[in-house]
């Protein structure tokens, strides 16, 4: 009994500190940062939650349709696009007003897409059709749709804008789309089950998740081969709970995270050496990340605990968990 | 087209040609006739092709007990088509070509007479959908003897054990392996006392003894062991008859059924003496797959499957899908049709199939079993997926299901 009381007695003046020193780092963040906004898919609530990080509180929730999974931002920030996969379209909303101002037709079942770096061009996963269908934004047309392997996920853009990246879960396979005449020019067979892919800045490189081998691939743009595989373990937990699916990389080319699922970690990669430095405990089912706009923070959502994590990069720490609603999904930031 | 055809019809364009005696013409033809001859030689030897055979025998309904699930005719057949497709979307982009021929032999027809004739001969690749006492036939043949047969039915621990065939490959969990699951599960909920009820078929003797094992295994007590009679007497009906035969003086945390037919088993829930889960081959099952399963993708095949096939996908389905997906995956990695190079790699450290299940699939070495993990379902939810969390093992945690390389009595390199 005293010890319980005394464990209480920690756990309240821990959750004091932690407040205090939330405070003292808001307060010291606001004189330097400018606010940014993060929004968040809630693939049950049929909603968006938007948060701001730096208070650490969840702003509100609004209704977006049904199932909402992938969600973006225009490269100018005003807009952001919202697959909301039981309605087979892409919803456009208005990231200020947050009001829905158009639809693009997305084929069925839209779940992941990745816009060009110009934000003209959006490409989607459909992945019962095994197709990728390009949508021209402005006129709100399929241009084309492409034949992919069974299951394609992941999907993205060089930076360079020359390749559109299609993994497909069943095959297996990492196809290079011209992004010119947006047909395949090759394909390349990676470990089972690819799920993410993310370009470093320089698009020199393609990083691609497999989450059956609870993997990660870096793949040469030049040549489309492999050069490294990494395995991910974790102490405690055992291999088929590692299951890697969002990567991202940093501008500067120095670090990789990889979100590893049901392992509720995230893996934080030297870009240089491919060596995995440290692993961070998030919420359960990590999926997808994104980073601050000034890259010194990064967010991950948290599937079945309902959550976000807010880490903080420079010290490597997870500062926050913060509750946003049923199954966050999808995370994007406005500056 | 193939290239001989191609071939031909240059030849026989070119042979009139020759009689106008213009020498131009001659030379462009010549020109179009080595093109076409060199563009079709590339062509052949950039596809590779595998071709698939599917042996079954049309069914007859059983008699069951409820009206309210219908007879599946087609069971296997369907999860074997969307594998292929599935093949072939890879296929065409490695240059590969996957085909599935059907052979339905009908109830009065004679299966060793179609697989002497029409299969053994053209095909290498089999996959097999037939009770175990034609399968092992069929594997005894001289002509199997460098084939590979897919055994998408069977559950026999005995062909996995004493009865092992070097050329065969089951995709179904045996029951060994379900029972495994469902011991586990027990064990973690603490209900260590079993009442096993056992029905009057083979199948049932042999599903009872998979159960036995498993109590032996895990610890677990069997407080009583019973045989459920059918008999037509007038008096007996299952609210009377299931109290009075679920009525013993031990205590008893479950009751364990053996009824793979379904002629008696969901009669139990509901009207035990004592209020006592079922489980076993009703009540909570151990299934390869459950329509309520929807983790790890399982979503997508099985909207992919209904959209097909205009229903849920069957244990059967799941296994002919895995089973022309294992040599899809083979062919798609080794590059190559060869048996014994895809048979080499199927066996090997480096195959990982996607199941839909979470692990990867993997083929035992030892008796060729399919390890993968055993979904335990009620009708409307998925309870949980074997092997349970706690149970472990050296190598991979899906061997703590069924017979492990020591425990085998299968001599496989025979």
């Amino acid at each position: 009994m005293l010890l319980k009381k005394k464990n209480v007695d920690n756990l309240q003046a821990d959750s004091i500190l932690r407040k205090l020193s939330g405070l003292l780092l808001t307060l010291a963040l606001t004189g330097t940062v400018q606010a940014e906004t993060v929004f968040v898919t809630l693939e049950k609530d049929n909603a968006l939650a938007i948060v701001d990080p730096l208070a650490g509180k969840l702003l509100k929730t609004v209704a977006v349709g049904q199932r909402p999974r992938g969600i973006a931002i225009s490269p100018d920030n005003k807009l952001l696009y919202v697959a909301t996969s039981d309605e087979n379209t892409i919803k456009i909303i208005n990231a200020e007003t947050l009001k829905e101002v158009g639809k693009l037709p997305s084929g069925e079942d839209p779940e992941t897409f990745a816009l060009n770096p110009k934000g003209d061009i959006l490409y989607v996963s459909n992945e019962d059709d095994s197709l990728v269908t390009v949508i021209d934004i402005a006129k709100k047309k399929i241009i084309k749709q492409i034949k992919v392997g069974v299951e394609p996920e992941g999907i993205t853009v060089s930076p360079d804008n020359n390749w559109l990246i299609s993994a497909s879960e069943t095959t297996n396979m990492v196809h290079w789309i011209d992004t010119k005449t947006n047909t395949i020019i090759e394909n390349t067979l990676v470990d089972p089950r690819p799920r993410a892919a993310s370009f470093t800045a320089d698009s020199q490189q393609l990083w691609v998740t497999s989450e059956m081998a609870g993997s990660l691939m870096i793949l040469d743009t030049k040549t489309k081969q492999i050069i490294k595989t990494l395995k991910f373990e974790v102490q405690g937990v055992t291999a088929d709970k590692i299951q890697p699916v969002g990567v991202v990389i940093d501008k500067a080319g120095n670090k990789g995270y990889v979100a590893l699922g049901p392992a509720n970690r995230v893996a934080i990669v030297n870009a240089k050496t491919f060596a995995v430095e440290k692993v961070l405990l998030v919420g359960q089912r990590v999926w997808n990340l994104a980073f601050s706009p000034d890259q010194k923070r990064l967010y991950t959502t948290n599937g079945t605990s309902n959550d976000i994590s807010i880490i903080d990069l420079e010290s490597q720490t997870v500062t926050q968990s913060l509750g946003v609603g049923n199954y966050p999904w999808g995370v994007t930031v406005k500056p | 087209m193939n290239p001989l055809e191609l071939l031909n019809m240059n030849f026989y364009y070119y042979q009139p040609m020759r009689s106008n005696n213009s020498t131009l013409q001659v030379l462009v033809v010549f020109y179009l006739f080595f093109q076409l001859v060199n563009v079709n030689l590339v062509y052949a030897k950039s596809k590779q092709i595998i071709d698939i055979a599917y042996l079954t025998q049309e069914q007859i309904a059983p008699p069951q007990l409820s009206n309210a699930e219908p007879f599946i005719k087609n069971k296997g057949i369907i999860g074997a088509e969307l594998g292929i497709d599935d093949d072939n979307t890879t296929g065409e982009f490695t240059g590969q070509q996957f085909n599935l021929k059907k052979f339905i032999v009908p109830l009065d027809g004679n299966i060793t007479d179609t697989f002497n004739k029409a299969i053994s001969h053209h095909f290498q690749y089999v996959i097999v959908n037939l009770p175990a006492t034609q399968l092992t036939q069929l594997a005894d043949l001289p002509a199997t003897k460098d084939l590979l047969l897919l055994d998408v039915a069977t559950m026999d621990d005995a062909l996995r054990n004493e009865q092992c065939r070097n050329n065969v490959l089951h995709l179904l969990p045996s029951r060994a392996m379900r029972a495994d699951a469902l011991a586990q599960y027990m064990m973690k909920k603490r209900w260590d006392k079993w009442f096993l009820v056992v029905g009057s078929t083979q199948e049932d003797r042999l599903f009872a003894e998979a159960i036995r094992r498993a109590a032996k295994r895990f610890g677990m007590k069997i407080i009583a062991d019973k045989t459920w009679e059918h008999t037509f007497d007038a008096r007996r009906t299952e609210q009377s008859d299931v109290a009075v035969f679920t009525q013993i003086d031990d205590a008893y945390d479950v009751v364990v059924v053996a009824d793979e037919q379904g002629q008696f088993g969901e009669y139990l829930d509901y009207r035990t003496w004592n209020p006592r889960p079922v489980i076993g081959t009703q009540g909570l099952m151990a299934t390869a797959w459950h329509k309520t399963h929807e983790q790890w993708g399982a979503i997508q095949i099985q909207n992919r499957f209904k959209e097909k096939a205009g229903r849920w996908m069957e244990e059967q389905d799941y296994a002919a899908y895995l089973a022309t997906r294992a040599l899809g995956e083979a062919t798609t990695r080794t590059k190559s049709n060869d048996i014994k190079q895809l048979k080499a790699y199927i066996l090997s450290d480096a195959f990982a199939l996607q199941g839909y299940k979470g692990n990867p699939l993997s083929f035992r070495t030892w008796d060729g079993q399919l390890r993968q993990p055993i979904l335990l379902a009620a009708p409307k939810s998925l309870v949980a997926v074997a092997p349970i969390e706690g149970f472990l093992h050296p190598k991979t945690e899906l061997d703590t299901l069924g017979y492990d390389q020591p425990e085998t009595q299968c001599k496989w390199d025979k």
